[in-house]
């Protein structure tokens, strides 16, 4: 390498990182507004350790192991053992890792915003959605109304709620029950219908089937599925939000399940995470949302794709 | 054996026993279901484009590619035959296979034939080619249409514009990868 050429390199990679200044200095504003309006709502904000010994199994979210342990893929399992020990509402921004997510919108190291809070349900958690967006909007001066990727994005309030079962028969050429019989609901979920949802304003896909909720209480009203939502907006995933599952029993058969459906795959199987198990039965009837603050920042900085809106790519280290 | 989270743009990978290379691939994974890989494949024997959703439990056989340094010896009966330079084995191409390549094949021309299972399905030429102008009319000044350009014929029949200087008798390089001309060889 001639002498001139490191210079040459450096200087591209140094204007990449300039060209990045307006939406980085956005993800800033977002973030701190993020955290104010929690602090405003009488949350606690907390801190949970990124590396852990056993993190939630779940059959399609795969840990980066770090030496002993793994790095977790949501600060789910320890912020519940805060509700269990008596915390009521909590909220952290972290970073998490899940190995092997690379594309347009996902990164293996992302940032979450994860909050709980005890004696309430999904559905409060709609509500509080559009609150905190409207909430960022006004501390960011920024209209109710914008753009995202030449299509108008209405941030207004209320937003419309669509069943899964709905969704299907409004968006995929596959019922249902088929799909989840042959296997493809995400499939068919990420190419037929996530790309129509949430224009122009956000929307809920909530009644989710049982099946596809490990950590998620069955609905009391309607049998068969779980009190789940996922927040859609501009095509982009954005949130999802449970009630949680507080019978320690149930819980452990469903990550039972997970584990030996995990092993049947050859993926690695994770240890039980047997402190949380043991603080379950402790823990108040609760709902919890983790929230993609990268998906949150692209929408609200017109960036289609998530490389825009973070300093750094694993590719650019 | 190479997994789901393997595949990436250019990787070969065996389908219905056939050779394809992946043109073009996108990543997405709702956040609770499994990840999914969206890919458009090339046939690396017929060229026929196709789409594919893998998920994270597929598994694919690599391609038994090879590619060899050969030697084009002659064509006959639609068929062009190579030499390959270290086994001295010679090998056939159809036109099909052969394509517009066969715009820049002169005799003793080193080329990459890339084989599967030991069959040869395609050539790489070299990025260059001397080639020799067999027919070039004297350039119409004037002629506004053509501008400052001139159509001329090649040894293997393949026509070009070159700039008017280029005769009858002289040797041009032509970029294989556009079909242009890039300079007279001195």
């Amino acid at each position: 390498m001639s002498p001139g050429s490191n210079d040459i390199l450096s200087q591209k990679e140094r204007q990449a990182l300039s060209a990045k200044k307006t939406a980085l200095s956005r993800r800033a504003a977002i973030t701190q507004a993020l955290r104010r309006y929690f602090i405003e709502k009488d949350y606690l904000e907390v801190e949970t350790p990124c590396l852990i010994p056993a993190p939630a199994p779940e059959l399609h979210i795969d840990a980066v192991r770090a030496g002993e342990g793994f790095l977790h893929t949501s600060p789910e399992l320890c912020m519940k053992r805060l509700l269990a020990a008596g915390y009521p509402k909590i909220f952290q921004i972290c970073k998490c890792f899940r190995q092997g997510e690379r594309g347009a919108r996902h990164l293996p190291e992302f940032t979450l915003l994860e909050w709980y809070r005890s004696h309430t349900g999904y559905l409060e958690l709609m509500d509080e959605c559009e609150d905190l967006v409207a909430f960022v909007l006004e501390d960011l001066g920024l209209p109710p109304v914008l753009e995202f990727q030449g299509k108008t994005l209405d941030l207004q309030r209320p937003w419309p709620r669509l069943t899964v079962r709905e969704a299907f028969e409004r968006y995929a050429s596959t019922p249902l029950e088929q799909a989840l019989a042959g296997g493809r609901f995400d499939e068919i979920v990420a190419f037929d219908i996530e790309p129509s949802l949430g224009f122009p304003q956000p929307v809920f896909l909530h009644q989710y089937p049982s099946a596809l909720a490990a950590l998620a209480r069955l609905s009391r009203q309607a049998p068969g599925y779980a009190e789940r939502f996922e927040l859609y907006a501009a095509g982009l995933e954005l949130a999802n939000a449970f009630s949680e599952l507080t019978d320690p029993d149930e819980q452990k058969a469903r990550f039972e399940r997970e584990l030996s459906k995990r092993k049947e795959q050859n993926q690695t199987v994770y240890p039980m995470p047997g402190k949380f198990l043991r603080s379950l039965p402790f823990m108040p009837e609760s709902a919890g949302i983790a929230l993609g603050v990268d998906r949150l920042v692209m929408l609200l900085s017109n960036q289609g794709e998530i490389d825009s809106v973070v300093s750094f790519t694993p590719e650019e280290l | 054996m190479y997994n789901a989270s393997d595949l990436r743009k250019g990787l070969k990978i065996l389908i219905d026993k056939e050779p394809y290379v992946v043109v073009d691939f996108q990543f997405t994974k709702p956040g609770k279901g499994q990840a999914l890989y969206r890919c458009k494949l090339r046939n690396m024997i017929n060229g026929i484009m196709i789409d594919r959703t893998y998920r994270s439990v597929d598994s694919f056989e690599p391609a038994n590619l090879e590619q060899r340094k050969m030697q084009y010896l002659y064509n006959q009966e639609g068929h062009f035959y190579f030499m390959d330079l270290q086994s001295y084995d010679q090998s056939a191409l159809s036109a099909e296979q052969v394509g517009d390549a066969k715009n820049y094949l002169i005799d003793n021309l080193e080329v990459d034939v890339l084989l599967f299972d030991g069959r040869p399905i395609g050539l790489t030429l070299p990025n260059f080619v001397d080639l020799l102008v067999t027919r070039a009319d004297p350039w119409a000044k004037g002629d506004s249409v053509a501008g400052d350009s001139k159509p001329v014929t090649l040894e293997t029949g393949y026509t070009l514009r070159v700039p008017p200087f280029i005769e009858e008798g002289i040797k041009i390089t032509v970029d294989t990868r556009t079909g242009e001309y890039v300079t007279r060889v001195k």
